[in-house]
């Protein structure tokens, strides 16, 4: 296997989410989706008939009920029967297992979502159940606190200090402004975020992502199809042009916090070094972890990261990745970028991680 | 070291309590309203006309919004059943009792309900049945304002009349 | 564009009500490391893992790959979890099948599990939520009625639901790895049982089980292995919503179709003369007569004739359930998986006691939810 591997080209065809909102009380997973199916269908004037294949990503403990991808299919109305699969993951996993199914040549077109409520429960003890059930979830570690340890191990190493964290926290905050799905938008200088309470040393209140209920969805499209559905927006094709995820090991203390090398594995696959990368939609969800994945993806100065704000303005859990991948397609689509990198993350402290390559033509 | 020193470990407790609010949505926010008002409220898909009851927002088949409220009866029809007689943790009815599919008149789609005031030897697919709700002081907007089902005495549905819900 | 793809290892463990002799990491490696062994590959020639499991709450771990990722050697490597329900075994198999069709990868392992034991599945399934009441007791009670409209639609005898049940553990018997071993099962046996959900008796259902499950599947330049390889003729899932009008939950369109698409892939056109063996996810006894007419084995309501012919039984001409299928062993997320798996031993001529002679064309299929998702394979002894 190479990173010189012939791929098929892709095009990330249409994409929709919904507004990112601390808490949707009126309306239910069914009832949150099916605008945002609607949409990304009629971005590009197709119906659910164009469609040859239904991948969604989401999780049961977000909702504390079993099996609650079942009825989010309703948003769809699989009838009649579609081929159709899940994964427990974020919705960027989903979109690689379409993506894959679209190698084989087979089928030239499928639908992806994911959806995540963050409010309904408590995060901070629903994401401590992902850890080894045996030595470390009894213990009920949070997400913040784990993140603490590697920010607290990046400042160490020299690599970053606070106001780094808060820098990057205002830039996010900043840049959605411009985003109108975007949930915390707001100009606060660096500075004054520096006067933010420790959540968890040393992290502050501004470096933690928001708890967000969000919904998104992407069509993906191959062949003729590509061509033709962009057309009808005016538009031309946004390719994935590599695509690769890697995992690392659970244990913390295995590993160096300060560096991702599953991400670096994942660039490198996805050929991220073969061209200079204009917009980088990445999926950090903690101001630390930014940090560590431009680093880890190479990028350098002249990356314009987050335009869309980024996880620290909305993070669904579940569907965030999958935003990011959305996002850096409709950079390139809309002329803000020419070649873009999309990232997603699972697991405590960047455990493992997607690279997306995406190109529009010249 | 002792004997037990070499015993494994072979279990480890970890209790695990997660709380979490529920978001029913706008249309099955109606249909529990209708709940306390001792009606059952459904709503009909514009593309196919289908009843649903209870609605979640979505025509299954066709994935569209159900926007036309549509008020049901409180009688229908016996699908199916089963007579369940296995005890099992947070069990609030004494076994054995019928778990009946019941289609509501003017109704699309079944729904499980209790079914009570028959012996469970002579429950019959095709019965007829009504439903019976608590007292009016004690309806809220939950499916417990339904206190259960019953025979009306009626004669049974026809097998062709309910047989495509099954 | 699509690679062939072959099985060339399979793993599982001993089936259980309770494995309290292993953590989930031993559970899933136990399986693992036979599927590698019987491959004659070590941790490090695996490219890619892919892993499936019913509920996350049977466990009370969350996205479990995540803790699972070094017991599995995945480390530095894609790693991907499915759920698809009840069909996810199978799904998750087909997942890993891509990777090896698309050419992502040369070398997958595949992985599914439950250990029921570990919680309170029953629990797990019937957290209360405000719009179902509790009256479901499981997966029993949701079943049930549509096997009363089975009986009533095709007026079968209620006996063959016991000769079902007697067939499928007399199988079992045969297979080491399987949970029960009931030596003196008997019609008399299931009828004396305990009903649970009346129509259906504690011996026409299937057990709880700890277990995993795995595979190793590899490209055409690939193979390895301590057996022949089995190839992949045929994949697909199929999925229908849960709950609309007019719904057949006896006979889904979603089970026909999904069937329908295997076959053509892999030129079946008559299913019980084409295949040599079967593997059909049947929890409960009277689903053998109910999807032998959903996968097209016979005309709509002559399910139960097939069964009551002996057609189905390890000697008749088309054995269903040689391992003594989900009625013997039912570790949820991996029953599926099992399937699948059974039918590639068959075709691979590795199946001992449980070996149907000469097989070379076989069907695996699971399914999930309230039988409204589906997941099929076909695996042959030759080349596709
Ligand atoms: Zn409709």
């Amino acid at each position: 296997m190479s990173p010189a591997r012939t791929i098929r080209p892709v095009s990330v065809a249409s994409f929709a989410q919904a507004r990112n909102v601390r808490r949707d009380d009126e309306h239910n997973e069914v009832e949150m989706l099916m605008p945002v199916v609607a949409e990304v269908f009629g971005n590009i004037s197709i119906t659910k008939d164009d469609v040859d294949f239904i991948c969604s990503g989401s999780t049961d403990y977000l909702i504390g009920g079993p099996f609650s991808f079942v009825m989010a299919l309703d948003a769809v109305g699989v009838w009649p029967p579609r081929s159709e699969s899940h994964v427990e993951m974020d919705g960027a996993w989903a979109l690689y297992e379409a993506w894959t199914l679209l190698q084989e040549g087979e089928i030239d077109a499928a639908l992806v979502y994911a959806f995540g409520r963050s409010s309904l429960g408590d995060l901070n003890e629903i994401l401590a159940l992902q850890l080894d059930p045996y030595y470390e979830a009894p213990l009920w570690p949070d997400p913040t606190s784990l993140a603490a340890l590697q920010a607290q191990a990046l400042i160490d190493a020299g690599k970053a200090t606070e106001a780094d964290f808060a820098a990057i926290a205002s830039r996010s905050r900043k840049s959605a402004l411009e985003n109108p799905n975007a949930q915390v938008a707001i100009d606060i200088a660096p500075e004054v975020l520096l006067e933010d309470p420790y959540v968890v040393t040393p992290l502050r209140r501004h470096a933690l992502p928001p708890i967000t209920d969000a919904v998104a969805a992407v069509v993906l499209a191959a062949g003729d199809k590509a061509i033709e559905w962009a057309g009808r927006r005016g538009r031309k094709p946004v390719w994935i042009t590599g695509m690769d995820h890697r995992m690392e090991t659970h244990s913390l203390g295995a590993r160096d916090l300060t560096v991702s090398p599953s991400t670096a594995k994942a660039a490198e696959m996805a050929g991220v070094g073969g061209g200079p990368v204009d917009v980088a939609e990445i999926h950090a969800p903690f101001a630390s972890q930014e940090v560590i994945v431009a680093e880890a993806l190479g990028l350098g100065g002249d990356t314009t990261i987050n335009p869309s704000g980024g996880p620290l303005a909305a993070n669904g859990v579940m569907s965030a990745g999958l935003i990011r991948i959305g996002e850096a397609a409709e950079a390139i689509a809309t002329g803000r970028a020419r070649r873009a990198v999309a990232h997603a993350t699972s697991g405590p402290c960047l455990q493992q991680n997607l690279v997306c390559v995406l190109e529009g033509e010249a | 070291m002792t004997e037990t020193a070499h015993e494994p470990v072979t279990t480890l407790a970890t209790p695990i309590r997660l709380d979490f609010d529920f978001t029913p949505g706008v249309a099955q926010s109606r249909f529990l309203k209708g709940l306390a008002k001792a009606t059952f409220m459904g709503q009909r898909c514009s593309v196919c006309g289908k009843v649903y009851v209870p609605s979640r927002g979505s025509c299954p088949t066709d994935g569209v919004p159900t926007t036309d409220d549509v008020e049901l009866p409180n009688t229908g029809v016996v699908t199916t059943y089963c007579v369940v007689n296995v005890p099992f943790a947070g069990q609030s009815i004494e076994i054995p009792y019928i778990c009946a599919q019941i289609l509501l008149d003017g109704a699309n789609i079944s729904f499980m309900g209790l079914l009570q005031e028959i012996p469970t030897d002579q429950i019959r697919m095709g019965m007829r049945v009504e439903a019976v709700w608590v007292d009016e002081a004690e309806l809220t907007p939950s499916l417990s304002s339904v206190r259960y089902f019953r025979p009306t005495g009626e004669p049974d549905a026809e097998y062709d009349t309910y047989k495509e819900y099954l | 564009m699509s690679e062939r793809c072959a099985v060339i290892g399979v793993g599982q463990t001993h089936h259980k009500a309770k494995r309290d002799d292993i953590s989930i990491a031993g559970l899933v490696r136990e399986a693992a490391k036979a599927a590698l062994e019987d491959a004659e590959l070590t941790w490090a020639d695996i490219d890619a893992v892919v892993i499936g499991k019913a509920p996350d709450m049977f466990e009370g771990n969350m996205m479990p790959e995540i803790y699972l990722a070094p017991a599995l050697g995945a480390v530095g490597k894609p790693m991907i979890r499915v759920h698809t329900a009840g069909s996810v075994g199978g799904s998750t198999s087909i997942v890993a099948a891509h990777l090896i069709r698309s050419g992502a990868h040369k070398r997958v392992l595949t992985v599914a599990y439950e250990k029921q034991s570990d919680s309170d599945a029953m629990w797990a399934l019937s957290v209360p939520q405000p719009f179902a009441a509790p009256l479901l007791a499981g997966a029993g009670g949701y079943f049930a009625p549509h096997i009363r409209a089975y009986m009533r639609r095709s007026g079968a005898p209620d006996h063959i639901g016991r000769m079902v049940a007697v067939k499928d553990r007399q199988n079992a018997m045969r297979n080491p790895y399987a949970h029960l071993h009931l030596a003196d099962i008997s019609m008399e046996m299931v009828e004396e049982s305990m009903m649970l959900w009346d129509p259906l008796r504690y011996l026409e259902a299937c057990p709880s089980s700890d277990g995993a499950a795995a595979m190793v599947l590899a490209a055409e330049d690939s193979i390895s292995g301590r057996y022949p390889p089995a190839w992949v003729h045929g994949m697909a899932m199929r999925s229908e919503p849960t709950m609309f009008a007019g719904r057949d939950q006896v006979n889904p369109q979603a089970g026909r179709d999904c069937a329908a698409d295997v076959y053509a892939q892999a030129g079946v056109t008559d299913p019980r003369k084409d295949f040599d063996v079967a593997e059909v996810y049947v929890p409960f006894s009277w689903y053998e007569p109910m999807w032998l007419e959903n996968l097209g084995f016979c005309d709509l309501g002559d399910g139960w004739k097939l069964t009551e012919s002996g057609a189905t039984a390890f000697d008749g001409d088309i054995p269903w359930n040689t391992s003594g299928g989900v009625l013997s062993s039912n570790p949820i997320g991996a029953s599926g998986m099992l399937r699948f798996l059974e039918v590639a031993m068959q075709v691979r001529g590795q199946a001992g006691e449980h070996q149907v002679d000469g097989a070379r064309l076989a069907l695996g299929q699971a399914y999930g939810g309230g039988s409204q998702f589906f997941s099929m394979w076909v695996v042959g002894s030759e080349k596709p």
